[in-house]
């Protein structure tokens, strides 16, 4: 057998790989802010806002992606709105981490530990800048590795997003196996790109993990 | 007037009444210590002062400001009493110096370089100029509390509430927290101590208040609760815990 890649497709799959990248950076962006709303929402919301909170996190986590993909695409043209495949991608792969990160947000915002806002209280803090000042910069530390993990899925999941015609790397891979018929070598090669970008995003959390550690808070500290 | 003056504060947890209508008032410049066996409410008592747990029913003035009045700011009310808790609560991801420094830079408004210049004549005051830069958990526990005292003293309190300031640390720890408390009682800041150091009570304190089932059973100056209480209780408990913890630091 004979590889059969032509390297002349490498730079269409740098820009499919482009694509993955801003797919996946909008997506995650966008579900960190949404995420951390609605943590906020789940932990110190009234009962009103913790239920909406926990309702959107039940749905978008009960549900799978490409259905909700499918309904962003396909489905809301019927009621006149209209977005982008691209656009769709992003909203679809945004709304769906948003609840994930948020039950990361939350389980961190949790581990905080009692006495830190009983002292920021103590000092004159509305909850607000308790929230702000003492719990955020200490939550977001201890959520890192889990929140690493739900990038890592996303940029792979970001895949799916070839079914509503955006040439990410695994739509442009797509294309050019089909037709070539050399499905093997060129997925082959498509799969060598996400696993290379996974390597990167994962050293570099890794090393953003190091740098804003602090003595005495972190993993370590939670299974102690 | 006095400075801080708590009317019947009652509290209940379920069906347990933790605090039974409980009063308790201090003047400027004076020291109070709470003693009285565990599960009494004289850590609620304290929480209850500064609203970190709001009392069921009583009044609390500060200085002739209402902090139990509807719509009372309680943020601005708590930035004027410090309060020193058992197990320091220092902010963990924050270097000493970040810890003196938060209150007054966030809650006081104050520039950065004013409130740092401020944070390190704090730790000088609690011996601990050094240390600015080390984080809470590369800190012994006496040195955690010592920064607590100087993140409190930050904010120009009226008076500090002390929940068992000594009860975590490790015996031989003890003393360099209570020496920093003694100079603060010196320098004439008013102090409502809930402590079991019957040495450090017996020398600072102007006045001992027993409690016991969520009352306060008797109160007076040490001599008078040492040598002749009215109440049988109050001697029966100050004899045993003298027992216990000893005499040290006087």
């Amino acid at each position: 057998m004979t590889f059969a890649f032509d390297g002349s497709y490498l730079p269409d799959l740098a820009n499919g790989l482009l694509i993955t990248l801003e797919v996946t950076a909008a997506a995650i962006a966008m579900g960190f802010a949404l995420g951390i709303l609605l943590a906020l929402g789940r932990v110190y919301g009234r009962r009103l806002s913790c239920g909406v909170c926990s309702v959107y996190i039940q749905i978008f986590r009960g549900t799978p992606l490409l259905v909700q993909l499918f309904i962003i695409y396909f489905g809301l043209p019927t009621l006149g709105i209209r977005l982008s495949a691209l656009a769709s991608g992003i909203l679809a792969l945004g709304l769906n981490t948003a609840a994930y990160q948020a039950e990361y947000f939350r389980g961190a915002m949790q581990a905080v530990r009692g006495g830190q806002m009983l002292a920021a209280r103590s000092i004159g803090m509305t909850l607000a800048q308790t929230i702000r000042f003492v719990v955020l910069p200490q939550a977001f530390r201890i959520v890192i590795p889990s929140w690493s993990n739900e990038l890592i899925l996303m940029l792979k999941y970001s895949s799916i997003v070839f079914t509503v015609t955006v040439l990410d790397l695994m739509g442009v891979g797509k294309r050019i196996a089909s037709k070539h018929f050399n499905y093997f070598e060129t997925f082959l090669v498509v799969a060598l790109f996400y696993l290379a970008l996974v390597f990167v995003v994962s050293q570099s959390l890794r090393a953003l993990e190091r740098r804003v550690r602090i003595p005495g808070l972190g993993r370590s500290e939670l299974l102690r | 007037m006095s400075l801080l003056k708590a009317e019947e504060i009652h509290k209940r947890y379920g069906k347990e009444e933790v605090l039974k209508g409980v009063s308790i008032s201090l003047e400027r410049g004076e020291t109070k210590v709470i003693i009285g066996p565990s599960g009494t409410g004289k850590s609620t008592l304290l929480r209850c002062i500064n609203q970190l747990t709001p009392p069921d029913q009583g009044r609390v003035w500060l200085d002739g400001e209402e902090l139990t009045r509807p719509h009372a700011d309680i943020n601005a009310l708590r930035a004027q009493i410090g309060f020193v808790f058992q197990s320091f609560n220092l902010f963990s991801h924050l270097t000493a110096l970040q810890n003196v420094r938060i209150g007054p830079r966030k809650v006081r408004g104050m520039k950065k370089d004013e409130a740092t210049k401020l944070a390190m004549e704090e730790l000088d005051r609690v011996g601990l100029a050094e240390k600015a830069a080390a984080y809470p958990a590369q800190l012994s526990g006496g040195q955690q509390q010592r920064v607590s005292i100087a993140r409190a003293l930050a904010m120009s309190p009226k008076l500090i509430l002390f929940d068992e300031p000594t009860s975590a640390l490790d015996p031989e720890l003890i003393g360099e927290v209570l020496d920093v408390m003694i100079g603060l009682a010196k320098d004439g800041m008013t102090m409502l101590v809930v402590s079991h150091e019957m040495g450090f009570a017996r020398s600072v304190a102007d006045e001992i208040v027993f409690m016991e089932n969520g009352v306060v059973v008797e109160q007076g100056t040490p001599d008078k609760m040492f040598r002749d209480s009215e109440h049988p209780r109050t001697g029966e408990f100050l004899r045993k815990i003298t027992e216990l913890y000893g005499e040290t630091e006087s």
